[in-house]
């Protein structure tokens, strides 16, 4: 399932650890960015990979937020409202996103191109509100920023 | 005495992110110098520094290394505490952007005092661009011999690995941080034992932040009497300071411990825009207490002058609210994010988080009870000093802070509220620890 290049990256990682077992977040990115969320199939999958019981892959992809137990947009929008953000206008980034795109938070819309999800604080609050777009970090966002962000991801 | 303005984490050199220019400034000079000298001298010069931590806790870092057992059949580990997601911080990102050469050195030396041969940089997912960058600088470092086989020539051998989290606070809290690194969920665990005797995989382990890491080759190369004379003498050096919210030039600011709070704000973080009041000031990070507006005149940014007027330096990170701020809307979003980042392992915490945001939100609806004020501070009470880990209490001393002091903003909104019969205080909450 995974591409040569993974399992090769996967391998390499190997002499880090003493044992096998904490390659499981490297390799659920790895298969988050192969196959863009993590299916019930791909929990199996790295399982058996890394000799793991499938019930311990399925309590790590749940336990943290950043992994998608369901498919995701082609630009996944993670608005953050927290405390420096809600003071410059998350919020309002939030409802803003939502109203444009016509969807509510946790959604994706029916093109299958924007996901938005609300997140805690990103590391951006002395460049707040923020908004990170897949890996990338938007800051200093207002509603007129957002919405030029938004006509170049089209 | 002269004001201290040298910057010594984030000075202003143009791509000081690059090896080539860290090393024409004197970078990996500090780690010459600490393999020139013994392991048990260098931890000395740290203690002698009296550094401090800046992940929040404040814990002696010299001491802290003194924990590890020097005679061990045990592989030691160093983890770098990048996790960096607690609400108002945001300086380990730039350590990793501006300086990442200082963090490694920092490490390595850190890495050769006690002993350690493999290091784990713990980095939160979010800073996937951040990892990138840190990592060029890692390999950029190998390739030059300041990590890997007896570095520099001498008999000392360490990695340095880099590990990406996956979204979750908790992870910085460091036995969760072991957890998550070990491969499994990120749940605290229950001390003692302490991580020195009995840390990854049961073996001997610091955990230390990025920004405290960064210290250590500036206290090597200019030595521990100089730099205990930096700032307030008892948390001395420079912090990286936060300052968020309603300001006009929000960013980190690196200057001494012990600096005004309102020289942050006013000179360096050009003041509050349209001129408006300041209402409230969290100083440091959304765990610490409040303080309130009126209040900010002569209080310093450091650990001793924090506790005295009842908060903590924390994280550094500063969060300004102005006059014309809903605060009840701010303590919510506060305990709404503890509750969601609760690892749900013990009730105090689990279920306090929860109880604590659905009080506020009735306070937000105008919907409380007059009781809810005493029923809130109830449940923050019982949930601080009841948890396995600190964030319960960083939970809780927010909220126990807002009562006291904007307890007028709470009464607002509970004014032409109807009674709400239907809700129950918990009974289990009084329960002792989990
Ligand atoms: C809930 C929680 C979250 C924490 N998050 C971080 C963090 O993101 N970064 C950090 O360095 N320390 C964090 N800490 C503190 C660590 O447990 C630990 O004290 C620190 O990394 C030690 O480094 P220092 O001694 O250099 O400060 C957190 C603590 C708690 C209770
Ligand atoms: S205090 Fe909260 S986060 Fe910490 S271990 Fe207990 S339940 Fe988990
Ligand atoms: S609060 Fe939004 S980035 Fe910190």
């Amino acid at each position: 399932m995974f591409s040569k290049e993974n399992l090769d990256t996967l391998d390499g990682l190997r002499v880090r650890y003493p044992v096998g077992k904490p390659l499981v977040l490297p390799a659920l990115w790895l298969a988050q960015r192969q196959f863009g969320w993590i299916s019930p199939e791909v929990m199996k999958y790295v399982a058996g990979l890394l000799d793991l019981p499938v019930s311990h892959v399925y309590g790590v992809v749940t336990f943290y937020t950043m992994f998608n137990t369901k498919p995701v947009g082609k630009y996944h929008l993670q608005v953050c409202t927290n405390v420096s953000c809600l003071l410059r206008g998350g919020d309002r980034l939030l409802d803003h996103a939502c109203g444009r795109l016509n969807i509510g938070k946790g959604e994706t819309t029916t093109d299958n191109r924007f996901t938005i999800t609300e997140v805690e604080c990103l590391g951006s609050c002395g460049t707040a509100p923020a908004v990170q777009v897949n890996d990338d970090y938007h800051e200093n966002l207002s509603v007129e920023r957002l919405d030029a962000l938004l006509n170049d991801l089209r | 005495m002269e004001a201290f303005t040298e910057k010594l984490i984030l000075p202003d050199i143009p791509d000081l992110h690059r090896i080539d220019v860290y090393e024409k400034h004197g970078g990996y000079a500090a780690l010459r110098k600490a393999l020139a000298m013994k392991p048990e001298e260098v931890t000395e010069e740290v203690k002698k520094s009296n550094l401090r931590g800046r992940g929040g806790a404040c814990f002696p870092t010299g001491l802290k290394w003194t924990f590890m057992p020097k005679q061990t059949d045990k592989q030691k580990y160093l983890c770098a505490n990048g996790d960096e997601s607690e609400p108002g911080t945001f300086k380990d990102r730039q350590i990793f952007e501006s300086n990442p050469h200082l963090f490694i050195e920092g490490a390595i030396i850190t890495a050769y005092a006690m002993g350690i041969n493999v290091v784990y940089t713990y980095i939160r997912g979010e800073y996937a661009r951040w990892i990138e960058m840190l990592q060029k600088a890692v390999d950029d470092a190998y390739a030059k011999g300041y990590i890997g086989e007896n570095i520099l020539g001498s008999s000392f051998t360490t990695q340095l690995y880099l590990h990406r989290g996956a979204g979750a606070y908790i992870c910085g809290e460091e036995s969760a941080l072991m957890n998550s690194l070990e491969g499994d969920r990120g749940y605290p665990r229950v001390k003692p034992p302490f991580p020195a005797q009995n840390g990854l995989w049961g073996c001997p382990t610091t955990i230390n932040n990025i920004e405290t890491i960064a210290n250590i080759p500036v206290i090597i190369s200019r030595g521990w009497e100089w730099f205990s004379k930096i700032g307030e003498p008892k948390q001395p050096g420079t912090i990286l300071y936060g300052i968020s919210g309603h300001v006009n030039k929000p960013g980190v600011y690196e200057l001494p411990s012990g600096t005004l709070l309102t020289d942050l704000i006013y000179k360096h973080a050009g003041g509050v825009p349209g001129n408006k009041k300041i209402k409230a000031v969290i100083p440091g990070g959304s765990s610490t207490k409040w303080i309130r507006g009126e209040q900010i005149e002569g209080v310093k940014m450091d650990a001793e002058s924090l506790k005295a007027v009842g908060t903590a330096i924390g994280t550094a990170g500063v969060i300004v609210m102005d006059e014309d701020t809903d605060l009840v809307s701010v303590i919510l979003r506060i305990t709404r994010f503890y509750h969601h980042e609760s690892c749900g392992q013990f009730t105090p915490c689990r279920e306090g988080c929860g109880w604590m945001e659905k009080i506020l939100k009735r306070f937000q609806a105008g919907e409380a009870a007059p009781s809810d004020l005493d029923l809130l501070l109830d449940v923050a009470n019982n949930i601080e000093g009841n948890t396995i880990c600190a964030l319960g209490d960083a939970a809780a001393w927010p909220v126990q802070s807002f009562i006291k002091l904007f307890r007028d903003e709470l009464e607002k909104k509970v004014r032409g509220s109807k009674p709400d019969a239907a809700w129950v205080p918990p009974p289990h909450l009084v329960s002792s620890k989990p």
